[in-house]
């Protein structure tokens, strides 16, 4: 880890701010996560370090909770949510989809590191149902053919920035 | 802002009502996150660049507002007319009709009747109690709160009532937990006030983890204020000085919201030391919570507050004597807390005449699924199920038949056709097998297979189940197995009386609410819904045609 790395500062002015607090475990690795955009082994035994808890307990608390993930993400993120409403309005097609055109599975990223697809429980935008979440930006009432046509533009050079 | 006294409240209110009358309207843009996600931050701009261009800033105030309950329909927006009988909403508002409805509406009082929302029908049943402010006020803004009588409640607690006497109008009221289990709200607070410990905190829990739900996540974006309120009353009463809201972290506008409401009141001395110029102090944090269902669960949440894995512990001892720390605390849903302010005003017995004798006041429910208008709603406990349904929900699009609704999440029940008459209170609920849980029904038409419902759910209990406790961990991951015997085509007849035997033991012997019900699906699936299994395991097919694909035909 880069001590003169400027996120490392952040981080650690955060846990101050939190006065090193065992029960502020969560909301660090949640700044953590926002930071770095995922927990590595080595910054998770850092935390464990400064916050002088046992490696065991700060990876068992950060491995429980389905939000925190431990490999680096792809370049873009696609997140379909696999609430019961959108189940019902047939997510998982959609899900089924994807995983085939891009060739990977849920939970990974694919080969080249371009792009990453993950599964949320329910982010209450139920009414839109199915919602397919693409670098952040919510597509409600989601077909399969808008979604991976969305996609495949999103992986044709063209980036975040210039959107 | 300087310290407020208590009758200083009365002062703002007044100077709100003044400043908020001198405008002809008020159009409130819905950003809630529903609506945000569909352009609404947009079309607030194109409202506010209209009214320049038309000269009219006078005359309109354009103003955020949050979720009126019509989500399937957004964005949308409520013009309010000084003097006018009711409000006019209007629906799937664009930038482009932002101009129109300026322009017919403000300009020339013409309102524009193809893009007003006209389903009388989604309104005309549901009684807005803790949606009281929803559509109304700028949730960014505590002096909205206030003018629509914020705080009042708290002022009422600080200067002429005793805690004893607080406590005395909840119980008075019949208020039970909206959180799903329906515990007496009065006694619950009666309890931790009798414990003789200190410190004593207050938690809000607003982590609504079952899917297909965000009634609580509507409340905390519409109306901040009214969680913080109940919060502060609710301290008052038990003598707690430390409180925290447990928020979903897959909500970050109502996080947003929650931050900038406490930042409000905290400058207001509203929360804090010497509230309101009295000895009453209470402070408020928010925690955060990470994808994890079972955090909900009152054990399990004080885990997780202290920053440990949300695990459940058995009880007693009860929250209530030991707590956060080891110490005396009170959990409610914030759907109970927004409850309490009102209650204080107009007194427990005004509250108990709404709803049924024994399940007192409303509920909100998010409505999803297949009917044609999805949405938050809030109706007395006791409205049948096919009210909602048909009247409220308008029933099942696309002109396909209804077969299910399933309500609670993912471990309530489905319940088919005949039992939509049944009254949605919690006893009732419980007795044909499903639950209340916070409040959410999902609509399922004959395009969805209830075996492979009942196994989406258990699979989504086996993904969340802590592992504690063996009948939740290795017995859900059972019937999961027999679930997907039956879907893949090696399902055999005994599997039924197996299924039912496990869903008894997993219901009878987990340590927490969620192995409790998590069988509740499978029960009811095979108590009402026998035919499909049998078919799927006799002549191995799926009527719906979800269950027995290859992965290449999908």
């Amino acid at each position: 880890m880069l001590k003169d790395d400027n996120r490392r500062v952040m981080l650690e002015k955060f846990m101050k701010e939190n006065d090193f607090q065992e029960s502020a475990l969560l909301e660090i690795l949640h700044k953590a996560q926002e930071l770095y955009g995922y927990l590595s082994k080595d910054l998770l035994m850092e935390l464990s370090g400064s916050l002088n808890l046992p490696p065991s307990h700060v990876f068992g608390v950060a491995t429980f909770y389905s939000f925190f993930r431990f490999k680096a993400p792809g370049e873009h993120l696609v997140t379909a949510c696999l609430g019961t409403a959108c189940y019902v309005k047939g997510v998982e097609e959609i899900l089924l989809a994807i995983e085939r055109e891009f060739d990977f599975k849920r939970g990974e990223s694919t080969a080249d590191g371009k792009l990453s697809l993950f599964v949320t429980r329910c982010i209450g935008a139920c009414a839109m149902a199915p919602n397919i979440i693409v670098d952040g930006e919510v597509i409600g009432k989601a077909t399969k053919e808008g979604v991976l046509e969305h996609i495949r533009l999103l992986l044709g050079g063209v980036t975040t920035e210039t959107r | 802002m300087s310290r407020l006294k208590l009758d200083d409240l009365q002062k703002i209110a007044e100077h709100e009502l003044d400043f908020q009358r001198a405008y002809k309207y008020r159009i409130n843009v819905c950003c809630s996150s529903g609506c945000v996600h569909l352009g609404a931050l947009k079309v607030l701009k194109a409202f506010e660049d209209a009214v320049k261009e038309f000269g009219a800033e006078k005359e309109c105030k354009v103003a955020k507002t949050g979720c009126v309950g019509t989500c399937s329909v957004g964005p949308v927006v409520i013009v309010d007319k000084v003097g006018a009988v009711r409000p006019r909403l209007y629906q799937n508002v664009t930038p482009e009709k932002a101009r129109t409805i300026v322009q017919d509406h403000m300009i020339l009082g013409l309102p524009a009747e193809e893009m007003l929302y006209k389903n009388e029908a989604f309104f005309k049943k549901q009684h807005r109690l803790v949606l009281r402010n929803v559509g109304k006020i700028d949730p960014s803004r505590i002096q909205d709160y206030i003018a629509m009588g914020g705080y009042s409640a708290i002022v009422k607690c600080l200067a002429t009532m005793t805690p004893q006497g607080v406590i005395y109008e909840v119980i008075n009221s019949g208020l039970r937990g909206r959180g799903g289990a329906g515990f007496p709200t009065g006694r619950k607070w009666s309890m931790v006030a009798r414990t003789h410990n200190s410190p004593k905190y207050v938690v809000a829990n607003l982590d609504e983890g079952d899917p297909g739900v965000f009634a609580n996540r509507t409340l905390a974006e519409a109306d901040p204020h009214a969680i913080l309120e109940g919060m502060l009353i609710a301290a008052y009463a038990i003598g707690a000085e430390k409180g925290y809201i447990y928020a979903r972290a897959e909500y970050p506008l109502a996080i947003e919201t929650l931050q900038k409401a406490i930042a409000q009141a905290r400058s207001m001395s509203l929360i804090g030391g010497n509230i309101l110029e009295t000895p009453f102090k209470f402070d408020l944090e928010l925690r955060f919570g990470a994808g994890a269902f079972v955090a909900g669960e009152e054990t399990a949440i004080l885990a997780s507050v202290e920053g440990r894995r949300a695990m459940p512990r058995p009880r007693p001892p009860y929250p209530a004597h030991s707590g956060l720390w080891g110490k005396p605390t009170l959990i409610q849903n914030v759907e109970t807390l927004a409850n309490i302010p009102i209650i204080v005003q107009n007194g427990g017995a005004w509250f108990s005449k709404v709803g049924t004798p024994k399940c007192t006041g409303t509920k909100c429910f998010s409505l999803t699924g297949k009917i044609n208008n999805p949405g938050l709603i809030e109706v007395p406990m006791g409205t049948t199920l096919r009210e909602v349904v048909f009247e409220i929900g308008g029933g099942v699009p696309d002109g396909r038949t209804f077969k299910a609704v399933l309500v609670g999440g993912p471990s309530g029940g489905c319940l088919p056709e005949n039992l939509l008459d049944l009254p949605i209170d919690y006893d009732s609920l419980t007795k044909v097998g499903a639950i209340m849980g916070s409040g959410g029904i999902v609509v399922i038409d004959d395009q969805s297979c209830m075996v492979d419902t009942a196994k989406f759910f258990t699979d989504f209990c086996v993904d969340e189940s802590c592992g504690k406790c063996t009948p939740c961990r290795a017995g859900l991951a059972r019937v999961k197995e027999i679930f997907e015997g039956i879907t893949e085509g090696n399902g055999k007849l005994e599997d039924m009386a197996t299924l039912e035997k496990s869903s008894v033991y997993i219901r009878d012997a987990s340590l927490c609410g969620l192995g409790q019900t998590a069988p509740n699906p499978v029960i009811t699936t095979l108590r009402y819904f026998r035919d499909e299994y049998v078919q799927h395991i006799v002549d191995k097919t799926c009527r719906a045609g979800k269950c027995f694909r290859k992965e290449k035909e999908v």
